[in-house]
């Protein structure tokens, strides 16, 4: 009897193998490692040692640990401010300006809170970021949902517009009298975001990050506007012949991510800084728009891509250090991550078959 | 300085700031026009200034660091259509992650090869051309490097012929207006694509290496610092044409010169200088609401095709 010939088909299907969603980020991981080891070796280092000062050596030291949750700490909030958008279907791309938004109001405010309590302080601080960082998204949004102009360019060129009035600020009415620099005078001490930990950086800022990310699962899986919110994202068409009010949809979420993206500004200026610098974000608001989407838009998702990018921040530092591995390789890893990840989402698609 | 000396030094400063970021904007136009929105043109701006600088200061000819410059936004573009036209990844997190890794890349290269140096290393900038020598006002304007003369006089009226009297820019616009009819009529839209987003990366990467190689004659971090951005507002300033983005580019560059020049003659403004930084920006934003609707965005930009 002769043999039946098998052939192997990729075949298009929308209920992905159970398997492929953990073998995806392992898949990128190693993409990623084969794609920046030509980098590490160029560095005349060994990249099999510096991936283990990369993502290894870091997790076995607390202080590094510790680190690790302060780098990750405002990319879990632009992060999440960014899932929040994106969701909907409202490309925010503005979270950096957003971060911005609310550092000034923290600066602000934190100068003149020193009179109250920090538990009152901390509140009106947060709350005060939440709102500047919803006032700056505000202008967009609306144009978008009054006159449809496309919103990610218009929040695209308002983060511009924020680098600069904040650069006003600091050259204007801000700049420190001592020294001349163009920094904001400290905060009130009352204001400042208390250590969680003696002798490390980690803030409360970190705790409310996580609290965050909860209350980003709980309004994506268990709430009616959640709902809302997907069903919009998915098509405006027919949310808006399920009964759902787009428009408002819209603008609302667009409003949270921005306050969210606020809030990361308060954290940084009130956890980190304690006064406001031109230079307070290297970028967190664009890097949250990676966070997310690495994320696949899910609370859990995002913060585990927060917490990788703050391991590969510190990692990337470790390895600067031992290897002499240039500290950019950070950047490098989480572009090139994303790059293969977006690649190996689109394996989901399709399953092998026999026939 | 009497003030037509001040206006003749005011134009050939206008000039010399807008080439960079109109070059850029031409690129973005061309991507646009194929229907691909490349955020990548920061970091593709910062890898051309990177890449220019590097190979012009190792071969010692300026000329060869530019060509290196034009193949890198080659392979930037490249990159941009693998993602957004073969694998249909979302345009905005492939033009942002594109300008993060060129934006990591060019610094670990800067890095590994010179250092941490505190004065950055220079290269000899390209010599200015002066057609009216000896005649008062022009020659003063007309003092520029060839690449800005290129830039006006050849790149944007290419540009405009290109798009608008040929074959070839009318399979561009056509796969970013309707790319479903584009390929019904024969157009193969994923050539078109790679071809329109090659083109405009390398004069993305050109305009980042004029900076380099014309203007600073060294690369630090903050080379671009958001010119990308602003050729991306241009472009919707200029309505996705290249004429018109020159326009826009020039109003932008002599806001910029302005500014520039009224720091340098530490005049005391009643509003701070970064108002006039911000114009640009804001004036995009009221330009979009103005035209609304009628903002003629091309038709499929954002949407990726699939051949079904």
């Amino acid at each position: 009897m002769a043999a039946k010939k098998f052939t192997w088909r990729l075949v298009r299907t929308d209920t992905p193998a159970w398997w492929m969603t953990p073998l995806i980020p392992l898949l990128a991981l190693i993409g990623t490692f084969i794609l920046t080891a030509g980098l590490i070796l160029w560095s005349k280092a060994n990249p099999f040692e510096a991936y283990y000062y990369l993502l290894i050596d870091p997790l076995t030291s607390r202080s590094m640990v510790l680190e690790m949750l302060v780098s990750a700490t405002p990319l879990l909030f632009t992060g999440i401010a960014v899932t929040v958008a994106f969701t909907t279907g409202y490309f925010n791309i503005g979270a950096e300006g957003q971060l911005y938004a609310g550092a000034v109001a923290a600066a602000g405010l934190g100068m003149v809170l020193g009179g109250l309590p920090p538990v009152l302080a901390l509140p009106i601080m947060i709350l005060g970021g939440f709102a500047a960082g919803m006032l700056w998204a505000l202008i967009p949004a609306l144009l978008r949902v009054k006159w449809g102009v496309d919103e990610v360019v218009t929040t695209l060129l308002s983060n511009s517009i924020m680098a600069y009035i904040v650069s006003a600020i600091l050259n204007g009415p801000w700049r420190n009298p001592i020294s001349g620099w163009p920094q904001s005078p400290d905060i009130a001490a009352s204001a400042q975001f208390f250590k969680l930990i003696q002798r490390s950086r980690l803030h409360v800022g970190f705790i409310l990050a996580l609290a965050t990310l909860v209350a980003l699962w709980f309004l994506l899986t268990r709430t009616s506007f959640g709902m809302k919110m997907r069903a919009v994202g998915m098509g405006k068409l027919a949310a808006r012949f399920a009964g759902i009010n787009v428009d408002r949809t819209v603008l609302t979420a667009a409003l949270i991510s921005g306050g969210i993206a606020g809030i990361a500004g308060v954290s940084e200026v009130a956890g980190m800084q304690y006064h406001l610098i031109g230079a307070l974000s290297p970028g967190y608001g664009y890097t949250g728009i990676i966070v997310a989407t690495l994320g696949s838009l899910n609370a859990w998702g995002v913060g585990f891509a927060a917490l990788f990018f703050g391991l590969v921040n510190i990692g990337a530092q470790n390895v600067s250090g031992a290897l002499r591995v240039p500290i950019f390789l950070s950047n490098i890893i989480q572009a090139t991550m994303l790059m293969v990840a977006l690649g190996m989402f689109l394996l989901k698609r399709y399953r092998i078959r026999r026939s | 300085m009497d003030p037509m000396s001040l206006l003749a030094n005011l134009i050939a400063a206008t000039f010399r700031v807008t080439t960079p970021i109109l070059l850029a904007a031409i690129g973005e136009t061309y991507s646009e026009r194929a229907g691909v929105l490349n955020l990548g043109i920061e970091g593709t701006m910062f890898f051309g200034a990177l890449i220019g600088f590097f190979v012009a200061d190792r071969s010692g000819s300026l000329w060869i660091g530019l060509l290196a410059a034009i193949l890198g936004g080659i392979l930037a573009g490249l990159l941009m259509a693998l993602l957004t036209v073969t694998l249909g990844v979302n345009q905005h997190v492939s033009g942002l992650s594109i300008t993060l890794l060129l934006t990591g890349l060019s610094l670990f290269a800067f890095r590994l090869n010179y250092g941490n140096l505190p004065v950055p290393p220079k290269v000899e900038v390209f010599p200015p051309v002066t057609i009216f020598k000896d005649i008062p006002f022009l020659g003063v304007i007309s003092e520029q490097v060839l690449l800005t003369y290129i830039t006006f006089l050849v790149v944007i009226p290419v540009a405009w012929f290109l798009l608008y009297r040929t074959y070839f820019g009318l399979m561009i616009r056509s796969v970013g207006e309707n790319p479903e009819a584009a390929d019904a009529a024969g157009i193969n839209v994923y050539v078109i694509r790679y071809a329109a987003l090659s083109i405009g990366g390398a004069l993305m990467a050109v305009g980042g290496a004029v900076l380099s190689l014309a203007i600073a004659g060294s690369f630090t971090d903050q080379i671009i610092s958001g010119r990308g951005w602003v050729a991306i507002a241009i472009v919707i300033f200029g309505n996705w044409n290249p004429v018109r983005v020159m326009w826009g580019a020039l109003i932008f560059g002599g806001t910029f010169a302005l500014q520039l020049m009224l720091q340098a003659m530490g005049l005391k403004l009643p509003i701070p200088y970064e108002t006039f930084l911000a114009m640009p920006y804001v004036v995009t934003i009221i330009a979009l609401v103005i035209a609304g609707r009628n903002a003629s965005y091309p038709a499929a930009l954002l949407k990726p095709y699939r051949r079904e």
